[in-house]
Formats: C-alpha cells, sequence, structure tokens
C-alpha cells in the first residue's frame, strides 16, 4: 500500500498559500464551499489512489480542531 | 377483503371460494399476490411443488407502481416462459441520460446493457399490473398451484417441521399448514408483524410526487433524469416511459409539504407542463405521492416462516432495485425450497437464502442510500460537493462517474457464500464463483436457455460428466467462440451452474472428486464451513 508523504512538497509556499486564498475573493460562504469542494475533487482524482485518499480523509479528521466529535 | 376503495382496480378476477377439506396444507404457502409471490409460484409450479398462493386483494391493483424490470428479472422470466410477452408489450430501453439545470445536452449518460449480443435488453419498462396478469395467466396451467384471491391471513402459529395460518375468506374462517410459509405481503408485511419483528435502517425525509400520465409524443426510450430542472425549484425530477402511452413523471417536492394538496390535479398539472411543454395534451393516469426507506429484517429466514421482496427489505425507487430485488429473493429461493422438499438438501441450503438474498439486500440498500444522498444532500457540504460535481460534470469527463441519478439494478454476486467452489485455477477473466450466468449466443439458441433449472455442468470438449447435471457441451455448437472467451474457458475445462443460473464452481481440468464435492457445497451439503 502507498503511503501519503506529509514532508513539505511545495516549493513556494507563501506563493501557494496565497492562491489558495485569492481563489475565493469575492465569494460568500456558499461558493466558497463549493469553490473547495471543487478543488478536493479536481485533486482527489489527480492522486487517483483509494489508500492516500483514505489516509488523507483520515489525517484531515485527526487535525480537526480540539473538542471537534470524531465518529467512530 | 374483497374490493378496497382506495386500491384502483387494473383487473377483476374474483374471490376464490373456500377450500373444502378442513385440514388443509401444502408444501409452500405464499402469502402475497404480487410480482413476487407470484414469480416464486411459477418457478416452483414448474419444479411439480404443491403450492397455495393467498391473496388478499380479488383484483388486480393498478395506481403506480413498479414499472422498469432489468435484464436479470428479464433472464428469471424468460426461464420461467414468461419474458417474451413483457418485452413486446414493454418499452425496451438501454440508455439513461441525466440532464443539469437548464443546460439542453445531457451532463451524463450511461449505458444498461454495455455486454452486447444477450438475449434479452437491459431494461423494460412495463406496468407492474401487466406482469402480474401473464404470472397469474401462466399459472392457471399448473393444477398443483391454488392461487386463493380474497384470502387474508389473520393468524400465524411456528411449529416444528411446518407453520399453521390462519386465513379469512368469504365470511369464514380457515387453517392451512405450509411445510414452509414465504411471506410475500409487502412493506407493511401482516405475516412480519405477527411475529412481532420489524425493520432496521433509515427512513429519508424527503416526498416524491409520481404523476403517470397519458399523452402522445414521439420521445426516445430512455431515461431522463434532471438535477435542479427549471420547472422544479425543489430538486430533481425523472421521465420513463411506459407502454399504451403513459409516462411516469417523477417530482422531489422537499420534506415540509401537505400530500393531500400536492396530488390534486390543478397543483400537478404545473409540474406536468413545465416538464413536457405547454402545448402537449395530456390526462391522468395516477397522482400518488411517496416517501421512502432504505431498512431490511436483521435475518429473512424464522423457522419456518421465509420473507420475500419488500416484506424483508425496502429501498429507494431511484435504481429500479424494489421490485427486481424481490424477484432475485425469488430466483433464489425457489430452487432451494424445491431441493428441500425433496430431501436433497437440508436447512443448511435454506440459511443460504437468509445469507445471499441480505447481500443482494444490502447491496441494493447501499446504492439507493448513496443515490438518494446525492440527490437529497443532508447537509450544507454535502450540497456544496453534489453542485461541485454537477457543474464540473458538464466539461470534466472525471466528474461524470460521480454523478448519481440512481445506479441502476443490476444482479448481485455473492463471491463468499457458502455454496460456492473457490476457484484452483488462475482465471483471467471469465464469471467467478457466485456470480450470474453471462448469456452468450449458441448457433440459434442461447445459452441461458440452454442452462435451463437444473443443475448444468458446461464443458469445452473433454470427457467431464457429473451424475445430478445436464451436460452442455460448446464443442457441439458451430459457433461458440462468444461464449468460450465469455468464460475464459479452456479445452476440457467446466463451470457448475446452480438451478438459477449462478455459477457454483470451475475447473480447468475437472475430475469426479471435485465435480461431486462441488454440487454437494452447491446443495449446501458440503462439510466444511463458510469460507
Amino acid at each position: 500500500m502507498q503511503c501519503i508523504d506529509t514532508s513539505a512538497r511545495i516549493s513556494r509556499p507563501d506563493d501557494f498559500y496565497q492562491m489558495l486564498i485569492d481563489a475565493h475573493q469575492g465569494l460568500n460562504d456558499d461558493d466558497s464551499m463549493k469553490l473547495n469542494a471543487k478543488l478536493v475533487l479536481l485533486l482527489a482524482n489527480q492522486i487517483g489512489d483509494m489508500d492516500i485518499l483514505g489516509q488523507a480523509i483520515d489525517l484531515a479528521r485527526e487535525c480537526s480542531s480540539p473538542g471537534a466529535e470524531i465518529a467512530a | 377483503m374483497a374490493h378496497i376503495a382506495s386500491i384502483p382496480v387494473y383487473k377483476a378476477l374474483g374471490a376464490s371460494p373456500l377450500p373444502h377439506a378442513d385440514d388443509q396444507s401444502a408444501e409452500v404457502v405464499i402469502v402475497g399476490g404480487g410480482p413476487v409471490g407470484l414469480t416464486l409460484a411459477l418457478d416452483l409450479a414448474q419444479k411439480g411443488r404443491q403450492v397455495v398462493v393467498l391473496s388478499k386483494l380479488d383484483f388486480i391493483p393498478a395506481g403506480s407502481k413498479a414499472i422498469c424490470f432489468a435484464k436479470r428479472s428479464l433472464d428469471i422470466m424468460d426461464r420461467l416462459g414468461v419474458s417474451k410477452q413483457m418485452i413486446e408489450k414493454g418499452v425496451v430501453w438501454n440508455v439513461g441520460k441525466v440532464f443539469h439545470a437548464d443546460l439542453e445536452e445531457p451532463l451524463y449518460q450511461f449505458d444498461m446493457l454495455p455486454v452486447k449480443g444477450q438475449k434479452n435488453p437491459g431494461f423494460i419498462n412495463l406496468q407492474q399490473y401487466y406482469v402480474e396478469e401473464y404470472l397469474i395467466d401462466a399459472l392457471a396451467e399448473y393444477p398443483n398451484v391454488d392461487l386463493r384471491c380474497g384470502h387474508e391471513v389473520t393468524g400465524l402459529a411456528q411449529n416444528e417441521d411446518h407453520a399453521a395460518l390462519t386465513v379469512s375468506a368469504a365470511g369464514a374462517q380457515y387453517s392451512i399448514k405450509g411445510n414452509w410459509v414465504v411471506a410475500c405481503d409487502g412493506s407493511k408485511s401482516p405475516l412480519r408483524q405477527m411475529l412481532g419483528l420489524d425493520f432496521e435502517g433509515r427512513i429519508f425525509e424527503d416526498n416524491f410526487l409520481i404523476a403517470d400520465v397519458k399523452f402522445t409524443e414521439e420521445r426516445p426510450s430512455e431515461r431522463w433524469f434532471w438535477f435542479d430542472p427549471p420547472f422544479n425549484g425543489a430538486g430533481s425530477a425523472l421521465l420513463h416511459k411506459q407502454p399504451d402511452d403513459v409516462w411516469r413523471l417523477d417530482f422531489q417536492l422537499g420534506w415540509d409539504i401537505d400530500r393531500e394538496a400536492c396530488i390534486k390535479p390543478e397543483n400537478v398539472e404545473p409540474y406536468v407542463r413545465g416538464m413536457i411543454g405547454d402545448d402537449v395534451e395530456f390526462s391522468e393516469e395516477w397522482y400518488s405521492v411517496y416517501t421512502f426507506q432504505c431498512r431490511r429484517m436483521r435475518h429473512f429466514v424464522h423457522d419456518r416462516v421465509i420473507f420475500a421482496g419488500d416484506s424483508a427489505h425496502l429501498v429507494s425507487p431511484f435504481g429500479a432495485r424494489g421490485c427486481n430485488g424481490g424477484i432475485a429473493d425469488a430466483d433464489n429461493l425457489a430452487w432451494k425450497l424445491d431441493l428441500a422438499l425433496r430431501g436433497e438438501a437440508g436447512q443448511s441450503l435454506i440459511d443460504s437464502y437468509n445469507y445471499e438474498a441480505i447481500v443482494t439486500a444490502d447491496e441494493n440498500i447501499l446504492n439507493s442510500t448513496r443515490s438518494t444522498d446525492f440527490m437529497t444532500p443532508k447537509s450544507k457540504v454535502s450540497q456544496a460537493f453534489r453542485d461541485a460535481v454537477l457543474e464540473l460534470a458538464s466539461k470534466h469527463a472525471f466528474a461524470r462517474p460521480f454523478v448519481n441519478s440512481g445506479r441502476l439494478s443490476t444482479p448481485v454476486s455473492y463471491p463468499r457464500s457458502m455454496l460456492n467452489t473457490l476457484d484452483q485455477d488462475h482465471w483471467d477473466g471469465g464469471v467467478a464463483p457466485g456470480s450470474p450466468a453471462l448469456d452468450a449466443a449458441l448457433d440459434d439458441d442461447w445459452l441461458l436457455d440452454l442452462l435451463g433449472d437444473e443443475f448444468v455442468l458446461m464443458t469445452n470438449g473433454g470427457d467431464a460428466r457429473l451424475d445430478g447435471a445436464r451436460p452442455v457441451d460448446l464443442t457441439s455448437y458451430q459457433a461458440a467462440d462468444v461464449a468460450v472467451e465469455r468464460y475464459g474457458l479452456p479445452p476440457g475445462g467446466a463451470y457448475l451452474f446452480r438451478p438459477d443460473q449462478y455459477v457454483a464452481g470451475r475447473w480447468h481440468a475437472p475430475t469426479n472428486a471435485k465435480l461431486e464435492q462441488a454440487l454437494a457445497a452447491a446443495k449446501g451439503n458440503a462439510d466444511h464451513a463458510v469460507h
């Protein structure tokens, strides 16, 4: 099984981070949520590996804010 | 119970008189005269079993019920000799299209018969009452089946080797014993309630309007589904063609509605007009509002009472998995009851129905739950993902497979069934144990016709034979290359099929010992436990 790579892989992190925030400029919350959903779907398809995607979902849930309810 | 005011009548059958003898019995008593009970009755009739069918109605009901019959159901009905009528009367279709908002081009389309060169089509649409009528006509040929209309079950007692029913008919009561009682008595199953049993699962908070309307217009025979069309602000819509110029129009309504008001003609008309336009004359066949559930019983076999169809499991209608799932139950159960009644199999074969029918129900429930969650998002974020998929799908191929307007009924496989003999050879393709036979032309015949309803040993030459399984040798046909290829069958190899045309096992180099062991396993008589 392939393992998700959590080392720093993006060469210009500040530029990417700004790209991400800028993409949401002028959008209301609903449209922002939809933009994020599109991004997730596009990137997930690019990855294409169910094992990696599953690990990404697990990691994202583990790191969600303290006190957040996590279903068993 | 005779005529019921709230149920529309397609065809009167007349109440059956009280049976003569006081002490009644049958090998199998089927409760319910819908498509599942009648299919099971016909299958058992053809196997020579003695059957009584108790239907509380004395007519075939009309109204909006099942309309989509999938290829696997047609294959089953073909084995029973009624598919020809169904296909001649029905509207044949293979293609489904999905539309979004006001876009004219479909987002996505699918083909329900990806493997061509098979006898039966991917789907037909046909009103359920026609299917019931054909089955009842076919049953009339069998003196070993007694269809009793207007006979309602009011009591049930379980015994060691039979179940006893109390039946109310013609103002009197009588009792009848069945070695086996099969409850095909629908979603509100009185038998399930008499045993104090219930469903487990989810109920969805949504309502749908079904408008069956009649109009004459040339449109392609395809399933058309819309997400958020301009003519329905509340959500999705579906259009299906039925015989006799009847069309099924289906509109999502949302949860908080006035059900009585929704089916008033003046309130239905704007929905219909929105979909078909202002210039088409139409008339009402039947309007109704429904909610749905995705639930099943924990077990389908309870001593001598067995549940099949809606009495055992319920799904949302998107996917045509209700009636088709029930017909699959009847197909799975008939040969097992037959072998048990002939003394060739024991309780373990009946228990395999419980296992396999639950695998089928769970796959149907899983698919219909996912479709429903896509169509009716339950949270803001699931709405956002749904809308994201629909918007991406119009431009990008990768998003189209996510579009879920109902995953339509396909046959379910049981790769881990205790009746299978697992592969010992390496197979490149073919049909794995626990999967249904794949059809192929053989000269002027079809493979599924040749399989019939017995155990069959299909060989590709060689001298493998098996007592208790009818031989079908592909080398005795001129044009068998498609079948050989579809099954990946090397010369001298063999497949063992069950009476419901599922693969029980397959071998590159079969031996008598292996084949006999596999046949015993397929009858539930293996000494080995569940894999």
